[in-house]
C-alpha cells in the first residue's frame, strides 16, 4: 500500500466517492461556524469600525491563493517525474479555483482599501504580486486550453508552472526593491507576538480551515470531471474507430 | 551552431521584417509618448528612461513568435531536432542571434531615441548599460516562451500572455538603473540583479525551452 495506488484513475474516483461528502460537510460546518461568528459575534476595531470583518474572507483567500500554486508545483513535478495523470489533471483543476481565490483577495482587498487607505488599489508589493500571480493563472490556463493533446498540454504547462515559479519569487523580490509598502504586517504567524487579538483570531482559524477544506473539495470534484471528461473523449474515439 | 547562427542571421536581414521592423517599432513607441502626455521636458524627462525600456521590451516581445514558428512549419526544425547538437545548444543560438538582431540595436538606437525624450544626459551611459545587460535576458525569456507555444496556430497573443508577466523582474530592474541613475542614488543593486537575472537565465532557461521544444515536436 502506498501513496502511488491513488495514482490509479479507478481507485482515485473510488476512494473520492468515499472522502468527498466528509471534505463537504467539514467545508460548509467551517465556514458557516466561522464566518457567522466572525461577522456577527466579534466586536468591530476600535479604529476600522466593521470594515475588520472582510478579514475573514481576505485572509484566508489570499493564503489559497498562494498554496493553491504551490500544489499545482508539486502536481506538476509529480506528473514530470512519475508520469501519473491524476496528477496532472490535479494541476489543471487546481488552477481555476486558485484564480478565482486571487480574484476574491484582489477585490476583498480593494474594497477595505477604499474607506481604510482612501483608494482600492495601491502598488504595494503584496498588491502587486497578487495581480502578478493573477496574470500568470490566466496564462497557464489559456495555455492548457490552447494545446489539444493532454499529454502536450500536461507538459507544457508543467514546465510554465516550475519556470514561473522561479520568476513568481524574483518579481516578489523586484517588486520589494521598487516601492515601498502600504499593506500591514501579516496577521497570522507562528511568533504569537505579531498575531491579531484572539477575538479576531479563532473566527479567522475556522475561516481558513474552511477555505483550505474548501479549496481540497473543489479541486477533488474538479479532478473527478476531469478524468471522466478524458475518459469520456477516449469512448468517443474508439466509437469512431468502430 | 555558427552556421545556424549564419543562417538564422542571414534569414532576418533578407527575409525583411525582424530586422528593422521591431526598431521601427520603438521608434513610434517613442515618438507616441509625447502626443500622450505633452511635449513639456518637466514631463518627459523623468519617465523618459521607463518608455524607451518599455518600449525596447515591446518591441523585443514583437519579433519572438519568427524563432521557431518558421521553422516549425517547414520542418526544418525536426531536422535541427535531430542534429548532433543538443537542442539546448539549438535553443541558445536561436536566443542569440534573436539578440543580434532585436536586442542588440535597440540597444545602440535606444541613446538616440533617447533625445526625443528628453533623457536627462547623465541617464544616456546607464541606459545603454542596462539594455545591453538586460535585452539578452528578454531575448531568452521570449525564446522560452516561443519554444512552449510551438506547435499552436496563431500563438502570438499567448506568448505575449506567458512572456510578459515572465519579463517583469527584468524590466523592473532595467528601468529602476535609469531611474536611480538620474536621481544620483546608488545602482549597484539594481545592476547586479539586472545581471544576476540575465546570468541565470542564459544558464538555466536553455535546458527548460529545450525540454519544451522536444515536447512540441513530439
Amino acid at each position: 500500500m502506498s501513496l502511488w495506488e491513488y495514482a490509479n484513475p479507478r481507485k482515485f474516483i473510488a476512494t473520492t466517492d468515499v472522502v468527498l461528502p466528509w471534505f463537504w460537510a467539514g467545508t460548509i460546518a467551517c465556514l458557516v461556524v466561522g464566518l457567522i461568528w466572525g461577522f456577527f459575534f466579534t466586536p468591530d476595531d476600535f479604529r476600522q469600525g466593521s470594515t475588520v470583518k472582510i478579514i475573514y474572507l481576505h485572509v484566508p483567500s489570499a493564503l489559497m491563493a498562494i498554496n493553491a500554486w504551490l500544489m499545482m508545483l508539486v502536481a506538476s513535478l509529480i506528473w514530470l517525474i512519475r508520469r501519473h495523470h491524476v496528477s496532472a489533471l490535479a494541476a489543471k483543476a487546481a488552477a481555476p479555483v486558485g484564480i478565482a481565490m486571487t480574484l476574491i483577495a484582489l477585490l476583498t482587498g480593494a474594497i477595505w482599501g477604499a474607506p481604510i487607505w482612501g483608494k482600492p488599489w495601491a502598488w504595494d508589493p503584496r498588491l502587486t504580486s497578487f495581480l502578478w500571480l493573477f496574470l500568470f493563472y490566466i496564462g497557464y490556463i489559456v495555455l492548457w486550453q490552447a494545446l489539444d493533446d493532454m499529454d502536450t498540454a500536461a507538459d507544457m504547462t508543467s514546465i510554465l508552472c516550475l519556470v514561473g515559479s522561479v520568476f513568481a519569487l524574483l518579481s516578489r523580490y523586484a517588486f520589494l526593491f521598487w516601492n515601498s509598502g502600504l499593506h500591514q504586517e501579516a496577521s497570522l504567524s507562528l511568533d504569537k507576538e505579531t498575531n491579531i487579538a484572539d477575538v479576531f483570531y479563532y473566527p479567522l482559524l475556522l475561516c481558513i480551515a474552511g477555505f483550505v477544506l474548501l479549496f481540497i473539495t473543489l479541486v477533488l470534484v474538479r479532478t473527478r470531471m476531469e478524468i471522466r471528461a478524458r475518459r469520456m473523449k477516449a469512448l468517443i474515439a474508439r466509437e469512431r474507430m468502430v | 551552431m555558427i552556421a545556424i547562427l549564419t543562417r538564422d542571421l542571414r534569414l532576418a536581414i533578407r527575409s525583411g521584417g525582424g530586422f528593422g521592423l521591431s526598431l521601427m517599432f520603438f521608434l513610434i513607441v517613442v515618438v507616441l509618448t509625447p502626443f500622450a502626455v505633452g511635449p513639456e521636458p518637466q514631463i518627459l524627462s523623468p519617465i523618459a528612461g521607463g518608455i524607451l525600456w518599455l518600449g525596447a521590451m515591446l518591441a523585443c516581445l514583437l519579433s519572438l513568435d519568427r524563432i521557431f514558428a518558421l521553422d516549425y512549419e517547414d520542418g526544418s526544425l525536426d531536422l535541427l531536432a535531430t542534429a548532433p547538437i543538443p537542442m539546448e545548444g539549438i535553443v541558445t543560438v536561436k536566443a542569440l542571434a534573436h539578440w543580434l538582431t532585436t536586442g542588440l540595436p535597440l540597444t545602440l538606437a535606444a541613446p538616440a531615441f533617447g533625445l526625443l525624450l528628453d533623457l536627462p544626459f547623465s541617464a544616456f551611459g546607464l541606459l545603454t548599460l542596462s539594455l545591453a545587460l538586460g535585452t539578452p535576458a528578454l531575448s531568452m525569456i521570449g525564446t522560452f516562451g516561443a519554444a512552449l507555444t510551438v506547435g499552436i496556430k496563431r500563438g502570438g497573443l499567448l506568448l505575449s500572455l506567458l512572456v510578459l508577466p515572465l519579463y517583469v523582474p527584468t524590466l523592473i530592474f532595467g528601468a529602476e538603473v535609469v531611474r536611480r541613475g538620474i536621481e544620483g542614488l546608488s545602482i549597484a543593486p539594481a545592476l547586479m540583479m539586472l545581471a544576476g537575472i540575465t546570468a541565470g537565465s542564459i544558464a538555466l532557461i536553455p535546458f527548460a525551452a529545450a525540454a519544451a521544444i522536444r515536447v512540441g515536436l513530439r
